[in-house]
């Protein structure tokens, strides 16, 4: 039981998401298993469920990889179909699992959890080092700006926890992800199954002298993660009671993007380019000195404008990019493959608009890094650099500085499903 | 004033985003409330979201008849005290109709049959998005939902063919006659809820506190003593304290034993238990992919 104090210890927490990613049985599942179940994340009656299906499948002892399965297909299977979302916390953080699965549709899942990570988990199988699929988990990481990664080498336990077979994998490594937009990458040798440098230190590698994988996770200094420079504030709702209370009450509500915003600043809202100054910044029945991403409230602004969703308020002195032919990476995401010259539907922050694909500039070999600039066909999991033509201006920062004012998805306009990640370029 | 901005104020921030965005993009949302706890806190997020003005969609109930009194009493008094709209539909009228067949014998209960219920009420009433209290950590099939679930016209789940969801750019693009299935809470734990409901100071049907209350025991679950559940003759009525950990219909819902009846003992036992909330759900222990054949029909 814990004690009276476990209340305010769970009001100061954090939370971290971060992303598993790894190949075909390289110990993911069991890695989460061993995450879950040493944070107590795993109760009773899943584990006696666990049990169960252990001796079902005719395995000898609990397999903490079955915690993961999901869907009936993927037990009878054993594979993992989509991603799925674990939640397990400790006295200092709650951390959310983007589980995606290491072989069906890899890279479409893998862009789809690390869209929203702060940190990265990349397993390499100690016995066979860094492979094809490592690499494309790094560049993927780069890609979608993922601020931490976390190398983990697994399966230390049978290669008798050997420094070098560690110190080699962590060089070439290293040697490739120099090239990426990687800034913080850390290595950690661990044996899931065993649960060696995990939530324990390891009693076989006395070598390794670094953090566990749990303490990583629960110290990783997160709070630089979001741009705190641009204050990017995209208008989400107009908030309009017309009561007899709130006569003339005009809130502009949303989730700040990037920076912060103070009562007093001077802003300008766009597309308009009107310039007002912050009144009140409302949440609920408080009244708010300042607002940082991504903390969602209202604004209100001194001056009446004709503002709506998809407006965005930014401060009057910090310039936002805008434009109608935006070059931006894409991975994509549909079996179809994707329309070169064809109109697809945007979502770009609360922005609705339509644009043309007018060329595809390379592709890139995920495998080997390569830019091909002669093979122009984006289909199911490539990852390409392309230019649009948007029906409207579209205000936005590079992906690389604003994961949020940077980023927008295609769809298919006749079967409405999400076919494109864009992450616009500088 | 400054906010702390801890990990459910994050949480918060993400819910408030979401319930945004569905009255954005929908026309006709609606808003599936039970009485139980996670509704109740979803409700409490909608009305931030869009304070000083009210919220701008009904609740709905699918009212399966076999409620506890208390969570029908709290539904109405919420109601009242904050001025929404509130829809009722009942199972009762959809077996009337020869829509659904009742269960019979010891097991009986309506749980499965409010998907028929909410489907028809989805399709009478035109509603194009259907907010739900839904969370990713109750149950294996709930891990792999979206925050945006997309139902064909038939309002069923395809698990392997959902649409991939990236940063917060939510797609609730469909044809006619298609619904969205929202969850606001998707991130959210059993503890995130409870300590939110502590910090917030959010009201809640007195099941979830410890009373004494007229219990029998079946497969290891204690259930309230009910004019809708057959009791067996070997099943003993006992008065025990307790209290419920989720609140479904009297059928499916077992107590658990408990002195707590504040937030903050609830809390602490909460930290301490070692069985899943939905380990005392008769309807998720059907089998080991209840949940999952019920989400695909259309479930909640």
């Amino acid at each position: 039981m814990e004690n009276t104090s476990s209340n305010q210890t769970y009001l100061d927490m954090e939370l971290l998401r971060f992303t598993t990613a790894g190949s075909v049985d390289d110990g993911k599942s069991t890695l989460i298993g061993r995450l879950l179940y040493d944070s107590k994340a795993i109760f009773q009656d899943q584990l006696e469920a666990i049990e169960k299906a252990s001796i079902k499948k005719g395995e000898e002892h609990i397999n903490l990889a079955l915690v993961t399965d999901g869907l009936r297909a993927e037990r009878e299977q054993g594979i993992t179909i989509d991603v799925a979302y674990r939640y397990f916390h400790t006295p200092k953080r709650k951390f959310i699992i983007a589980d995606t699965p290491g072989h069906i549709q890899y890279t479409r899942n893998m862009v789809t959890g690390a869209s929203t990570a702060n940190a990265a988990v990349i397993l390499v199988d100690a016995r066979h080092g860094v492979i094809e699929q490592t690499i494309r988990h790094a560049y993927i990481s780069s890609l979608l700006r993922i601020p931490h990664v976390i190398v983990c080498v697994n399966k230390m336990d049978l290669v008798d926890f050997k420094q070098d077979v560690f110190t080699q994998i962590q060089e070439r490594f290293l040697s490739f992800s120099d090239h990426l937009d990687l800034h913080d990458v850390r290595f950690i040798p661990i044996s899931a199954l065993l649960g060696d440098n995990v939530v324990e230190r390891s009693k076989n590698m006395d070598w390794y002298q670094g953090p566990t994988l749990m303490y990583l996770l629960e110290t990783i200094y997160i709070s630089n993660d979001y741009n705190l420079l641009d204050a990017r504030f995209p208008v989400q709702y107009v908030i309009r009671p017309q009561s007899a209370e709130y006569p003339d009450y005009r809130g502009y509500a949303g989730r700040v993007a990037s920076g912060t915003f103070k009562v007093g600043d001077k802003v300008k809202v766009l597309p308009s380019g009107f310039s007002s100054v912050i009144k009140e910044i409302d949440f609920w029945q408080d009244s708010l000195d300042s607002i940082t991403a991504p903390q969602s409230g209202t604004i209100v602004l001194e001056d009446d404008l004709d503002i709506s969703r998809g407006c965005m308020i930014i401060p009057e002195e910090n310039g936002i990019k805008q434009g109608q032919d935006i070059e931006l990476m894409v991975c994509w995401l549909n079996e179809k493959p994707m329309q070169v010259g064809g109109k697809y539907a945007v979502k770009h922050t609360t922005n609705d608009l339509r644009c043309l694909v007018k060329e595809v500039k390379y592709k890139v070999n995920i495998n080997t890094l390569d830019k091909d600039y002669d093979d122009k066909n984006v289909g199911l999991n490539d990852i390409a650099c392309i230019t649009i033509r948007t029906t409207k201006p579209l205000f936005y920062d590079s992906y690389r500085k604003n994961r949020i004012t940077g980023s927008l998805i295609l769809i298919d306009e006749a079967t409405n499903i999400t076919v494109g990640a864009g992450m616009i370029n500088d | 004033m400054k906010l702390k901005f801890n990990h459910l104020r994050e949480l918060e921030s993400e819910s408030i985003f979401v319930i945004r965005e569905v009255v954005s993009q929908f026309e006709n949302p609606v808003m599936l409330f039970s009485g139980g706890k996670d509704s109740i806190v979803m409700y409490h997020l909608a009305r931030k979201a869009f304070f000083p003005a009210k919220v701008p969609f009904p609740l709905m109930h699918i009212d399966t008849g076999h409620n506890f009194k208390e969570t029908i009493d709290f539904r109405d008094w919420l109601v009242k005290e904050t001025g929404v709209q509130l829809i009722v539909r009942y199972v009762q009228d959809s077996i009337d109709k020869g829509r659904v067949v009742e269960e019979t014998g010891y097991n009986a209960s309506r749980n499965k049959l409010q998907t028929v219920t909410l489907l028809d009420g989805i399709e009478e009433l035109k509603v194009d998005c259907a907010m739900g209290g839904g969370r990713r950590d109750e149950e294996k099939a709930r891990a792999k939902e979206r925050f945006f679930s997309h139902r064909d016209e038939f309002g069923q789940w395809d698990p392997k063919n959902q649409r991939p969801e990236l940063w917060n750019l939510f797609n609730g693009r469909k044809n006619i006659g298609e619904h969205f299935r929202v969850f606001p809470i998707s991130n959210w734990t059993e503890m995130d809820v409870w300590q939110y409901i502590l910090m917030e100071n959010i009201a809640l049907p007195s099941l979830y506190f410890s009373h004494e209350r007229e219990v029998f025991e079946r497969d290891g679950v204690l259930y309230a003593k009910s004019p809708f559940i057959k009791m067996r003759d070997t099943e003993k009525i006992e008065k025990k304290i307790v209290r419920f950990r989720t609140i479904g219909d009297a059928t499916c819902t077992g107590a658990i034993e408990s002195p707590a009846d504040t937030l903050e003992d609830i809390i602490r036992e909460v930290a301490a238990t070692r069985v899943t909330e939905r380990g005392g759900r008769a309807d998720d222990k059907r089998s080991e992919a209840a949940m999952e054949d019920r989400k695909i029909e259309g479930y909640f």
